[in-house]
């Protein structure tokens, strides 16, 4: 560890600004519309890191030596100094309320002497010093619950588990998502329930879920992505988009060289426009995000397709990209009814048939995705035979394959 | 206070039940307390997106604070009339503070100011790592900036064609496998680049995310244009006394990540030594001895997290470098490659700072409009990003096996004779 950097961290204090009380007033008197440089302050860069550790994460930094998951949800880590710290791991809805916060600060101020953090995966992590503080803590925890029953902090995440949903906005702030992030997160969560709070999986479950091919969620390499897609090609609004559009941006923008510049008559008016060759449409949606005279979204044609077995770290073996396995299920608000049963499915299959230590896609790839159709009982189409780019490199070019279910002689 | 004007959400509502928390009833506990129409009318346009199946936002318009080309996303609701309240419902980009610790005391002050000046919601997190403040409108942007900056020394995080918002794992602050000062580096990474996270002059958007180690808890391999993972270049740690521990059945293998389901007593034959991925380990019964054949050893953490009492990364510790990743769109989703084996990062990171410019550089005056960086590499080709624009020596760690295809791109000055020929030379020697 760099001396300087531990230096840094002991020498950082708690920024004194934060003690002082908010001004709603300040803003409006210190911003002038007609000078807009006065009174400005740019490239502050975030709070500085260090100010908001615990004082027992700041003495011991750099001084971990192990770590044990004592129950699903609790890390006890101890340092070479002998200190000890628990994690306790809290699942989140990620969309929350001002309200959720103050009482997440509540909960700090009473257990952690205010120090609080969130981890990537929108989980939060509460830290104490001892036990005795960590069973009050766990207490209350169980005890927090929204007015119609639902946990407001549910304690899991951890080891061989289903922890959170990585997702993204969907109908609550995006334009461009073929289905809905939240309440699909929810509907899953609620039925996954048992596996956040519980080490009984083969390995750590990663699921992840994106509204639209953009992937904001970045879903590509989780052991189950929720993947919302379009499938009707964009409509073109002829009389809006040359107004709203740059043509050659457009005509760019489709990585399928499917739309080119066109001309119409509308009430004898000439307008420049464009057509779409509506074979060549992988739906993906770049036109309309260039182009807002040039929408997607459909109520049928939209919906969510499965892909699984990708994984991150690279533990045994790997990164791997999560690989297409349902093609299409339609949206079922408010509760996706098919895509949790489908989801449930993989990961009970999995846990039974999986070796310790096994991710979801190691596994498929020991007993053969053949295999794993097979066991989840999930119908094979043709849709999951890849024909776009590098597509050779999914082909089956040996003879090492299982005789499963699918295969009729000939 | 005008009159609060609430929606029917039968649909929405279903989503109240169940024991996952409920952003439902947190939002609408919300909005009943604080008598909140952005709440009620969101849950309503919600409902709409339920029955329809479709969005019901507008493509987003441009809206920012002055002197910054990103941080703030404009939206707008299609249902004007039966929503007023979200007709402009934007989010604003907070940088947050490296592997997100926080304190109540700058937590409750945010809230204050977002109760006053937005809709109360947010999220924690964005997929980036910025905390995203949910809805507000154009007039209160530059209310929310002065704020931030004044009363919370707090700024902006990245959108659009600029640096994204750094991100990073929680590092040595909590994990004893770290093999880098994350926090530090994502730190100074961000502060060093403001200019490059502010004011958009790339083609496209980059991003740089920092694990610690290979376990890789940030997804930095998957989701940034730089991956920098922490790894060490020396020999695990072992602590044979803990080795025996486990066998022996006083350890839990993993940490106890598999503690609810009887998986038999400990195997360190099959469990570690079998599941190595380069068979570089071995246990010897009589000993009760392990052996790591180091120089043969891929650090894929595996034998590390199954016991972490006994093993723990090197101590000559630095970080892999790697470049490329993005999501799918258009050309099909790319992981990171790996660029520079290892690096050794200690402040203030010169060596990786003229590695990023250098990159950058080139970017900027060879990228098209749109083009990450990956999609680049794989334009010009990685051998030629390696040796002519990085100018680091080719070596078999850049690829996963050797190309086996023989179509050479020779270049005239690498062949002896050049290219020039005589034709009536060659039919001296060779008569048609
Ligand atoms: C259903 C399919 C997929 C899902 C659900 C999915 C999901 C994700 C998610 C959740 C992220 C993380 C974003 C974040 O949290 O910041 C991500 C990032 C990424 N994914 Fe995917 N992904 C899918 C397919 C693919 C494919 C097929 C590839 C490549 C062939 C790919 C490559 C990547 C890359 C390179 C990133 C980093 C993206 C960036 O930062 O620009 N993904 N993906
Ligand atoms: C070409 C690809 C992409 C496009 C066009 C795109 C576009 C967008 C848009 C329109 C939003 C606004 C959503 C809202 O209304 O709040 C958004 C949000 C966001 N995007 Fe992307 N996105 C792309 C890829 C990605 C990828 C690959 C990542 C991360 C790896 C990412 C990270 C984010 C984040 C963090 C947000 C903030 C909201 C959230 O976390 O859900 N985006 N993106
Ligand atoms: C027992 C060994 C492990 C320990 C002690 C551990 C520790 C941690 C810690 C401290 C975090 C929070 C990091 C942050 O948000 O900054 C985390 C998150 C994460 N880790 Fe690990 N990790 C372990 C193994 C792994 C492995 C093997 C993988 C991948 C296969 C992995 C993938 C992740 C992911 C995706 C996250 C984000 C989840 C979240 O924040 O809730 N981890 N891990
Ligand atoms: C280093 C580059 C390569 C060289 C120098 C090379 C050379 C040759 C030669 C001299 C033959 C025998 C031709 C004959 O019988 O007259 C041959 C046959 C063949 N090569 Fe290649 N080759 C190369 C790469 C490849 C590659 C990359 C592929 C395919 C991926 C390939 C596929 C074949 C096939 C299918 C045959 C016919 C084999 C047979 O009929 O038994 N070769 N190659
Ligand atoms: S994944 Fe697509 S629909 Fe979802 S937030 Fe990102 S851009 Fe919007
Ligand atoms: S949806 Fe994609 S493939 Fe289809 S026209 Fe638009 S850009 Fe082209
Ligand atoms: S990436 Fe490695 S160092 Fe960072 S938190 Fe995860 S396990 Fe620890
Ligand atoms: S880190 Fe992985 S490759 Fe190295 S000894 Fe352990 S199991 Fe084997």
């Amino acid at each position: 560890m760099s001396d300087k950097v531990y230096e840094e961290i002991q020498n950082t204090q708690l920024d004194e600004i934060f003690s002082k009380p908010y001004d709603p007033e300040l803003a409006e008197k210190l911003y002038n519309p007609q000078k807009p440089m006065e009174n400005r302050i740019t490239d502050i860069g975030p709070p500085h890191y260090a100010q908001f550790f615990p004082p027992v994460i700041k003495k011991n930094y750099g001084k971990w030596v192990s770590h044990e998951i004592i129950q699903p949800g609790v890390i006890k880590y101890k340092s070479e100094t002998g200190d000890v710290v628990y994690a306790v791991r809290v699942g989140c809805a990620r969309l929350v309320t001002t309200d959720y916060i103050r009482e997440v600060c509540e909960i700090a101020d009473k257990y952690c002497d205010g120090y609080v953090r969130w981890t990537t995966r929108n989980n939060i992590e509460f830290h104490v010093t001892d036990e005795e503080k960590l069973r009050a803590l766990l207490d209350d925890l169980k005890g927090r619950k929204f007015p119609n029953g639902s946990y407001k902090f549910p304690v899991g995440g951890t080891g061989a588990s289903v922890t959170n949903i990585v997702h993204t906005q969907g109908w609550v702030h995006c334009h461009t998502p073929a289905i809905d992030a939240s309440g699909v997160v929810k509907a899953v969560m609620d039925e996954l329930f048992d596996y956040f709070g519980s080490h009984k999986l083969p390995a750590q479950v990663r699921i992840a879920l994106a509204c639209c091919l953009n992937m904001c969620g970045a879903v590509h390499c989780s052991d189950i992505a929720i993947l919302g897609i379009h499938r009707k090609p964009p409509l073109v609004e002829d009389d809006r988009l040359q107004h709203v559009c740059e043509i050659p941006l457009v005509v760019a923008a489709c990585p399928l060289g499917a739309i080119k510049p066109a001309t119409v008559e509308i009430d004898g008016e000439k307008k420049k426009t464009v057509r779409v060759n509506k074979e060549r449409c992988m739906f993906c949606g770049n036109c309309y995000t260039m182009c807002p005279a040039m929408p997607l979204a459909d109520g049928e044609g939209d919906g969510i397709a499965i892909l699984v077995g990708g994984k991150i770290s690279n533990r045994i073996s790997p990164p791997k990209f999560s690989k297409l396995v349902i093609p299409f299920i339609p949206n079922e608000p408010p509760r996706w009814p098919t895509t949790v049963k489908w989801i449930k499915k993989i990961l009970e299959t999995y846990a039974q048939h999986a070796r310790k230590y096994e991710r979801l896609g190691e596994w498929a790839e020991r007993i053969g995705w053949e295999r794993f159709f097979e066991l989840c009982e999930i119908p094979f189409t043709e849709k999951s035979i890849d024909d776009y780019r590098l597509a050779y490199d999914t082909y089956r070019t040996s003879l090492h394959f299982k005789f499963t279910s699918h295969v009729e002689p000939m | 206070m005008a009159d609060i004007k609430k929606h029917d959400t039968p649909m929405v509502d279903e989503l109240k039940g169940g024991p996952w928390p409920s952003f439902v009833d947190d939002i609408y506990s919300y909005a009943e307390k604080h008598q909140k129409q952005a709440c009620f009318d969101l849950m309503g346009q919600l409902e709409l997106s339920y029955k329809h199946k479709e969005t019901h936002w507008k493509h987003g318009g441009i809206v920012g604070v002055f002197g910054y080309g990103g941080g703030v996303i404009g939206r707008y609701s299609d249902q004007q009339d039966k929503f007023p309240a979200i007709w402009a419902f934007h989010t604003v980009r907070v940088n947050q503070p490296a592997s997100k610790w926080y304190h109540s005391s700058a937590l409750r002050k945010l809230c204050e100011m977002w109760d006053h000046r937005g809709s109360g919601m947010l999220n924690t997190h964005g997929s980036t790592g910025d905390l995203v403040l949910l809805g507000t409108v154009t007039e209160q942007l530059e209310p929310i900036f002065f704020d931030l900056t004044h009363q919370m020394n707090m700024d902006l995080g990245g959108s659009g064609s600029n640096l994204r918002t750094p991100s990073c794992c929680v590092g040595k602050a909590r994990c004893e496998w770290s093999c880098i000062d994350t926090q530090a580096l994502c730190y100074d990474l961000t502060m060093t680049y403001q200019d490059e996270l502010h004011r958009p002059a790339f083609p496209y958007k980059f991003k740089f995310k920092i694990s610690g180690c290979p376990n890789d808890c940030v997804a930095a391999i998957a989701r940034a244009d730089l991956s920098i993972i922490g790894t060490w270049i020396d020999d695990i740690r072992i602590d044979q006394e803990a080795v025996r521990a486990y066998v022996g059945g006083e350890l839990k293998p993993n940490a106890g990540a598999h503690s609810d389901r009887d998986w038999g007593p400990f195997d360190i034959q099959k469990e570690v030594i079998d599941l190595c991925p380069t068979q570089c380990m071995h246990w010897d019964e009589k000993e009760k001895k392990l052996y790591i054949n180091n120089k043969e050893c891929n650090r894929c953490m595996h034998c590390i997290n199954v016991m972490p009492e006994a093993l723990r990364p090197g101590t000559d510790t630095g970080a892999t470098i790697l470049m490329g990743a993005k999501a799918p769109i258009l050309d099909g989703a790319q992981l990171s490659t790996v660029i520079v084996p290892f690096m050794r990062l200690e402040p203030p990171y010169d060596n990786l700072k003229e590695l990023i410019e250098k990159t950058w550089d080139f970017w900027m005056e060879n990228g098209k409009n749109r083009e990450r960086l990956g999609e680049l590499i794989q334009r010009i080709g990685l051998n030629r990003f390696i040796v002519d624009v990085l100018g680091l020596k080719p070596i078999p760690q850049h690829v996963r096996e050797p190309r086996s295809n023989p179509y050479v791109f020779w270049k005239e000055e690498e062949v002896e004779g050049g290219w020039d020929r005589d034709v009536a030379e060659f039919r001296k020697r060779h008569p048609a």
